[in-house]
Order: structure tokens, then sequence, then C-alpha cells
């Protein structure tokens, strides 16, 4: 699913530089926030398959959990961790991945899989989802929410049983959540800015030389996304 | 096939800070320069504008203005005996490439260093007596003194229009600057930043303890500036969006914003990008250089550029790799001590303590790269090192450099890392912490250098480099002495929650999270060509018209950033080539 254009349609209240002065001045009607984008049910992955595509959006829930703020479903993380594995991080485009490999090195040596993001994902989803057929007679997605509960714990803690190259699933999974929800949404996450607007960061604001000396003053305005569109 | 493009006078690897600076100062000079830069081309419009710049998942969290392990990496072992592995993907160092080089995504903390740090074994023996430095330690004298570099940090601090507080004007101790700094020769070019509430805070609690707080010296810039190149920088606004980032507001000091529009007007200076340097070509007898073969990404192909000096102004590790691959200086033996090419390489330790407040705000979103308030108390001019059992010694600092959520929101340990608990806690702690660090000298050491590995290759199929390093008792407990200081100031202040992270006694060197792009040495400057790769003029003891210039030079690591002294290095390094080296090139020692 193509991203919105916002360059065409809200970039013209921006100018270079200085500009970002200018934004907390501007007033942006209500009707010029972006349309709602296709709902997350009905969303068509591009990466994901449909059964990786349960599993995504039941552990990011957990990771993220809805409640009286908006979570990792209502920001559309997974819709943003289905983009990153479509691009040039789902692909370690920018690593170093000729070989060998050492998966089973000590961990303080980074990242040393011969897998690359998006090949972890699709080779750990299945692992996992095994692994639950094998103990609780399910997938993941299917598993009650206090089962999910404890797989995921069990996974963050390593006492899933899962071949070196696949280790780094859970740490990724988690990174990936956390900047789906806190990336600029031109990104596909953070949709209305749920992630900013829930621990009080501006955006793009990036104009505050009349706040230094204000301290321990709360900063009264919302946050900007690079699109313009205001929280 | 390689092609031969036409001879330079000077060629120089590399268009970051050292590059643009010694490009100015020998195109000054009349002499046709031309620089090789691996990289893209960068400008603050369009690279940094305003609003695409600040955009966290690109540049702060996938690097965009990084290097890319895919083209150049290293290798990283903690000893002698284990199997080095690639540095995959960026974490604890984070080296820049493209014009502008790590002068684009710096904070601009611009320090001097201490007088005794460029006589550092000297001042241990005469002081303390060369017993106490510890059998394993190949600290060294950088053959140059502070009082020799004192014109060329001015002069840098200058080009730069650094923010701050002067608190020794030739002896004269000045109340509010650093009362224990090396004498300068006049006051910084701008006044200093304005402080966030977290070093306000932090400075009141120091000064109730009898400390001496100053302004961090910052090249962010207070007021409008106008270098010697006729270069303008801004005030700086506090975007919040400075390390890592290039700079939307000129504000920042970097090779963009001070020298290359200047240099870029020169005729007889020129640069082409996206042409990565392979190798230094010598001459048969080995004595001199005859150029460089770089790669030319668009054509393909590689290219021998001829000339009759050869700067190598690339990032401390490229530096390093070059002359390891072609043959400039002994390459340094772990074993025998012997050799000086990839000798001493050393890092920086860090560590620091972390105050959660309740009811207090620091919106850390209203953030400069280097504003803050520091401490020099227990600068490693102010410790006995026999009495407290190591060499080195660290500022002490609070100030905030930015606030952005995803590469990490302080949480009170024991926090889960996720699920509703931790989603809480961001909200609840988010702008309510703030906290004290430890920037912290590192020794080197006879097994933390420099080579080629054995295995791994880059796309151009030479050899990576191989990295062997890891703590050593000496600086764990110098940071650990240091959380003895920050700790009480912590205290002091009344934190809801306060929490701290410094190296401990086993502590192993971690590639992962970010540390600090401050790798320094394996080409070292000295006063011998048996113990160091570059004379005091950081000209390569074997060729005479090769310089290796930059953090790359230091014979060990200082306790503060190291930019300021590879600047002063650089104008030094430039003046000895235009006054002393053209008008008869030869061994300058």
């Amino acid at each position: 699913m193509p991203l919105p254009d916002w360059k065409t349609t809200r970039r013209g209240f921006l100018g270079g530089g200085a500009g970002a002065a200018a934004l907390t001045a501007l007033a942006v009607p209500l009707d010029a926030q972006a349309p709602e984008p296709e709902p997350l049910e009905s969303y068509a992955p591009e990466f994901f398959t449909p059964e990786e595509w349960r599993f995504v959006m039941a552990a990011t829930a957990l990771l993220i959990p809805s409640g009286p703020t908006p979570g990792a479903l209502e920001a559309r993380v997974p819709v943003f961790i289905d983009l990153q594995l479509t691009g040039e991080f789902g692909s370690g485009h920018d690593w170093y991945m000729a070989g060998p490999h050492a998966p089973d090195a000590d961990p303080l040596l980074g990242y040393q899989t011969p897998l690359t993001p998006a090949e972890i994902y699709r080779q750990g989803i299945a692992a996992l989802n095994a692994w639950c057929e094998e103990t609780h007679q399910a997938p993941f997605a299917e598993l009650l929410p206090q089962v999910q509960q404890e797989v995921l714990t069990a996974l963050d803690e390593g006492e899933v049983p899962l071949p070196p190259e696949l280790r780094n699933l859970f740490d990724l999974l988690l990174q990936n959540t956390k900047e789906g929800f806190f990336a600029d949404p031109k990104y596909g996450g953070n949709h209305r800015m749920a992630g900013w607007t829930h621990i009080g960061f501006p955006g793009a604001r990036a104009s505050f030389l009349e706040w230094v000396d204000k301290h321990n003053v709360p900063y009264p305005l919302g946050p900007v996304a690079i699109s313009g569109e205001r929280g | 096939m390689a092609r031969t493009e036409a001879k330079k006078d000077v060629v120089i690897v590399g268009l970051g800070w050292t590059g643009s600076i010694l490009g100015i100062e020998l195109a000054r000079e009349g002499l046709e320069v031309l620089a090789l830069e691996r990289g893209p081309d960068r400008y603050t419009v369009p690279d940094f504008r305003y609003p695409d710049v600040i955009d966290e998942l690109k540049f702060g969290i996938r690097f965009g203005f990084m290097q890319k392990p895919r083209n150049s990496t290293v290798t990283i072992r903690r000893d002698l005996q284990e199997t080095a592995l690639p540095y995959r993907q960026l974490g604890s160092f984070l080296p820049g490439d493209g014009v502008g080089g790590a002068g684009i995504h710096w904070n601009g903390q611009n320090w001097r260093a201490m007088e005794n740090e460029f006589t550092l074994r000297s001042y241990v023996e005469q002081n303390f007596g060369a017993e106490i430095i510890p059998e394993d330690m190949t600290i060294q004298d950088w053959g140059v003194t502070y009082a020799e570099l004192e014109p060329f940090f001015d002069r840098f601090e200058h080009v730069l229009g650094i923010s701050g507080q002067a608190g020794n004007v030739n002896g004269q101790i000045i109340e509010g600057g650093n009362p224990f700094e090396a004498p300068r020769s006049r006051d910084f070019p701008l006044p200093p930043l304005p402080n966030t509430y977290d070093s306000v805070l932090f400075a009141e609690a120091a000064r109730a303890m009898g400390y001496h707080p100053f302004p961090r010296p910052a090249a962010n810039a207070s007021a409008a500036w106008t270098n010697e190149y006729g270069m303008q920088l801004g005030p700086c606004n506090f975007c919040g969006f400075c390390e890592r980032y290039g700079c939307l507001n000129y504000s920042k000091a970097s090779p963009q914003t001070c020298i290359l529009d200047a240099l870029r007007r020169m005729p007889n200076f020129s640069y082409r990008t996206n042409s990565e340097v392979l190798r230094v070509d010598l001459a048969e007898d080995r004595q001199t250089a005859t150029g460089v073969t770089y790669w030319d990404e668009e054509a393909q192909e590689e290219v021998f550029q001829p000339a009759d000096i050869v700067l190598l102004c690339a990032y401390q590790l490229h530096n390093v790799h070059l002359m390891l691959l072609s043959g400039i200086g002994e390459p340094y033996n772990p074993v025998t001590g012997e050799g000086v090419t990839g000798k001493n390489y050393a890092y920086q330790m860090n560590g620091g303590t972390t105050l959660f407040f309740k009811d207090k705000h620091f919106n850390p979103f209203v953030a400069s790269g280097a504003n803050g308030l520091s401490i020099d108390d227990f600068a490693i001019n102010q410790i006995d090192f026999a009495a407290e059992g190591f060499i080195g010694g660290s500022y002490i600092t609070a100030g905030v450099a930015n606030g952005q959520p995803i590469r990490g929101i302080g949480l009170p340990r024991g926090t889960p890392s996720w699920g509703e608990e931790w989603k809480t806690a961001v909200a609840d702690w988010y702008g309510h912490s703030m906290s004290i660090g430890s920037h912290g000298s590192n020794m080197a050491y006879r097994d933390c250098y420099l080579d080629l590995d054995p295995t791994y290759t880059d796309r151009h199929g030479r050899p990576l480099m191989r990295m062997t390093f890891n703590w050593k008792p000496n600086d764990i407990r110098m940071t650990q002495f240091m959380r003895s200081k920050i700790e009480p100031i912590a205290e002091s202040m009344n934190p809801d929650i306060w929490q701290s992270s410094y190296k401990a006694e086993g502590a192993q060197y971690d590639v992962r999270p970010y540390q600090t792009t401050h790798n320094v040495g394996g080409a070292i400057m000295g006063d011998d060509p048996n113990t160091s790769a570059v004379n005091r003029y950081l000209q390569a003891w074997g060729q005479h018209n090769v310089f290796s210039i930059g953090a790359s030079a230091f014979p060990q690591n200082i306790q503060y950033n190291p930019t300021g002294v590879v600047g002063a290095l650089a104008y030094w390094a430039a003046e000895a080539i235009r006054k002393d080296y053209l008008p008869n090139p030869r061994p300058l020692v």
C-alpha cells in the first residue's frame, strides 16, 4: 500500500531552515488532516504472509498494549514493520553480510547471523509457531492472551529453543515495535502521532530557543509530523 | 583497467574536518589541491534542510549519514586469542562518510586537552615514578606540547565560532570558566550557550560541594559569527537533533558551515566524491609516495592519481587501514612490541548516573548538541595517580543532547522493557530524568591495536582492518573513582530515584550499544621512529611526502572529546607543511 503523498498535500506549509519557528503560529483546520488510511484489519501486507501477519498483530498488541491511550495496533505499528521489512532495513542493505558467519558467537560481538532481518522474521515466526503448536497445540495468534504473554516472556528470556541464527528475533521485534510507535508517521506507524502524544514528544517542531531558560515549565504544544500534520 | 589522472601538487584522502583545513590552507599557498571523498557530496540545503532532516528513524536509528558497514567496516576481538568477527552493523561507534565526514554529525563539544596529556608518560614518571605504570600500559608523549599547539587551538576555535567561557587567559583565572584548564591566549569567540534545567541543577549541586562548574565549549553558535574565511554561522535554535544529524540551521560548526563554501570557490581546489582511495602508491625505493589509487564508483574503475604530497585525512580507522595496506610504517606486533603502524588503539571510558524526578520537567527535546555544564575538579591534572591507583581523569558533566524517543527513554532499573508497565513508565518518566556523566581518558595497552584481518575482506578484496580492544583494570578503576564522586552529587540533588552505570571489574567490550565515536590511535605521533608512526608534524617517518592527520595520531586517548585536538593538530601540520616542508621537501625531523 503506498503511503499518502504528504509532500504535495502539506509540505507547502513548511519552509526550509527557520520555517520551524513559524509552525507554532500556524492554525491548521481539522479538515486539513489526512484521511484515515485503510483499516488495519483489511490492510494487505506487502511482506508478511497471512499467518505471519496474525503473529505480528498479536505480538505487537502485547508489547505495547492498547488501553486508555493508543497501543501498537492503534498506532499501526504492524504496518510500519511490514514496510520496513520490504525495504533496505529488511534486506540488511547497509550491513556487512559476507561470511564466514559465527551466529553462536558471544552476543557482545554483535549481529553475526547470516540471515537478514526479513529472513529472521520469516524463519523465526515459523519456528515460534511450530514451538507453540508443539507445546500449546495452536499457533501463537490463536492462543489465549495470557498464554501469548507467557510465550513472549519465554522468547524474551531465551527460553524458546531457537537456532542461534534466529536468536535476535525478540530483540528485533521489540526494537521495530518501538520504532513503529515513535518514528515519524511517514513510515506508516505512530499513526496520528499516538506514540509522541503518549510521552509528550513534540516531533518535528525543532525550534526551541525561547524554551531553553523556561526551567521546569511543561511544554504546552502537541507534536508536529514531517508532513506538517499536527497532533 | 586503471586510468591515470593528471598529476596534482597535493591529494587529500577524505573531505571532513582535517581534509577541509589542509585543503584550504594549502590551496591558499597556490598549490593544485585535489580531495578524494569516498562518500557522497553534502550541502546544508538540501541534505540537512528542515523538516526532512528531523527524522529520527532515518538518521538517528538507521544512520543515514554514517558509513555503511557493507562498504567499509572492521573486525573486532577482545584479546589476542579470540577470533575477530566483523562489525556488521553499526553500534558502539559511528564513523561518518560523505563530504563533511563526522564533522557534520557530531554534537559539537570542542575541547582542548590538558597540558599534561601531551606529555603523559613523562608527567607520570616525573611526578609519581615509572613504577606506577602497569607493565602492559604503552602510554607515550606526543612529541608536541600544549604550548606549541595553543595558537592552533585558538585558530580552530575561531574558525568554528566556539561558544564558551574562558577560565584561564594567559594564567589569569577567570570566574565562571574552567579554573583547571591550560592557559589560553584569549577568550572564546562567542559567549556560552544558555543552559538547560538539568545542567543548572547539576551545577548548583556541584558548586554547593565546592566544585567549579563551567560551560562546555560548544560548536553550536550562541550568536552570529563570521570566521576568517568569511563563513557565517547563526545562533543555535536548540532543535534537539544535533548528534547524528547535519545542522538545519547553519549553527553547528562543520566543514560545510565553516570552510567548504570558501574552499569550493578556489579555482586551484577540486574534489571528487564517490571516490574511495584503495592504497597509497609508493616509489620503488619506498622513500616517497607517488600518489594514490582510488575506486571511481561512477566509472567502476580504478584510477591512479599522481601527486607530490599525499595527505591522509580520513577517519582515524581509515588512515590506519590505508597505512597498513600501503606498507607505510612497520606493522605493530603486540607480542614483541615492535613495529608502529596500528599501535596504541584507544577508545573512551565513559559512565554515568541517571536521576529521576517525578515533579521536574526537563523538556529534553529542547537541546543543542553541546550545551551543558561541567566540572574538571577530577581532571587528569588534578589526580594523584599514585594515591588513587590509576592513571587518567575525567570531566563530569550534565546537559541534555536530545529527547529523541527511539534512541531511548531513561527508565528506573527493573522496569519491564515491554507491555503495560513499560507503556505506563515511558509516559511517567519521559522528560523527568537527567544524567550526570563521566567522560574519561583511556590509556594505551600492548594488546589494544589495529592490524589486517586474516579472514574477512571488503568489497574491493582488501583485508578488513582488525581491532583488538578490551577494557583494562586501570581505566575501570578510573571510572569507578568518578562514580564515587558523582553519586554524592546526585544524592544531594534529592531525586526520587537514581541509578548508576559504570564499567565494573571484568567488564568486556560490547560492540552493540552506542558508546562513542572517539576512536583514536593506530598511527601515533611521537619523537622516535621506533615507537611512533608519524613524527611531531604528523609526517610519516619513512615517506616524507605522506602526512597522516587526525585522531589516529593520539598516542592514547585524552579525557575529552577529540575534535578540538584534531583541529589543532590539522592547523599545526598545515603550518609545518606551508612554512617548512614546501620550501624544502624532506623529513622534517
